[in-house]
């Protein structure tokens, strides 16, 4: 139900667990897949483990030019780029009294500048071939925030409301533009959590669990295909029902 | 008509699927021809991919007519 034949697609963030998550899965419903980060190695790993129809494109996501230059890249590599998946995403958390301009700014730029950034190279092509997906990793946090989190909330937020005018100005051309706000997921970000921190975290989400990575590939890989065609600007939770949105 | 007219005519045609004989120079794309503000953007990337040319966002906003299109062109070649 979910096939990938024949398309390409941009998996931004793919060193991560839930980037290499969203990578495997795409390519398993027969895409091809372009994958990006900064970390070469695991990249390299990770193509390496999928083989056939897999991409190495490294890009740091704070560097305005090399973000720009990315979905070209990606497209070269692959022929086309039908799907962009923006997940990397970085955290300095620190409480609003104590953020820095360039605590803020980097999260911002990252997060949410990139996004755009490569929403606009990425748009082009999929106009177009009058077809596209765009898949934006935002986060449970984007909708009911987090203390110590006031950039990557405004940066998360800021994606759903992003995709949204986007996904207005695009959809007569069968192009979505959707986000997947993960919870918790069990990944090296939230291996940061203290133990106190995670007891917290049990008592307020519904499944008694952390999340896995594969669940969040899931969510993409079902926005990413044809049958979720009639799907735009909508925010799909992954978060074991610690917020019902 | 010239060759470029030709050429700028039958994207056009192709793009917004009207009439040959409705493309005047003095046609406008949004109130003539039943563009919408996302059409002009695709025509001009159209126009720009036909002729190898860069058409900036600035100059992009005065072509509203099928003559502003070939003018422009024109000149920037």
């Amino acid at each position: 139900m979910f096939d990938l034949t024949g398309k390409s697609a941009l998996v931004t963030g793919a060193s991560g667990g839930i980037g290499a998550a969203i990578a495997r899965a795409l390519h398993g419903a027969g895409a091809q897949v372009a994958l990006s980060g900064t970390r070469e190695d695991p990249l390299r790993a990770l193509a390496g483990e999928l083989g056939q129809g897999a991409h190495v494109v490294p890009c740091n996501l704070s560097d305005p030019q090399a973000v720009d230059a990315l979905p070209k890249a990606a497209s070269a590599a692959m022929g086309s780029l039908d799907i962009l998946v923006n997940n990397a995403g970085i955290t300095r958390d620190n409480l609003f009294m104590r953020m820095s301009d360039d605590d803020w700014n980097a999260v911002i730029d990252v997060n949410l500048t990139a996004t755009m950034r490569l929403c606009r190279g990425a748009i082009r092509g999929m106009m177009k071939a009058r077809w596209g997906r765009i898949v934006n990793i935002g986060s449970v946090v984007g909708a009911i925030g987090n203390p110590g989190q006031a950039n990557y909330a405004a940066a998360k937020a800021g994606m759903v409301g992003l995709s949204k005018a986007l996904a207005h100005e695009v959809a007569a051309r069968n192009i979505t533009v959707n986000c997947v706000a993960p919870g918790f997921i069990s990944t090296a970000m939230t291996e940061k959590l203290t133990e106190d921190q995670r007891a917290g975290l049990m008592q307020k989400i519904p499944a008694g669990r952390m999340g896995e990575a594969d669940e969040v590939a899931g969510a993409v890989l079902y926005l990413a295909s044809p049958v979720a065609g009639y799907v735009t600007g909508a925010t799909l939770h992954v978060n074991g029902g610690m917020a019902m949105l | 008509m010239s060759d470029i007219a030709d050429r700028v005519k039958k994207i056009v045609v192709e793009h917004l699927g009207v009439e040959e004989d409705k493309i005047t120079d003095n046609a406008s794309f949004i109130d003539d021809l039943g563009a919408d503000s996302l059409d002009t953007v695709e025509l001009v990337m159209a126009f720009e991919e036909e002729f190898g040319i860069e058409i900036p966002d600035d100059a992009a906003e005065n072509i509203q007519t099928f003559g502003d299109a070939v003018k422009f062109i024109s000149e920037a070649k």
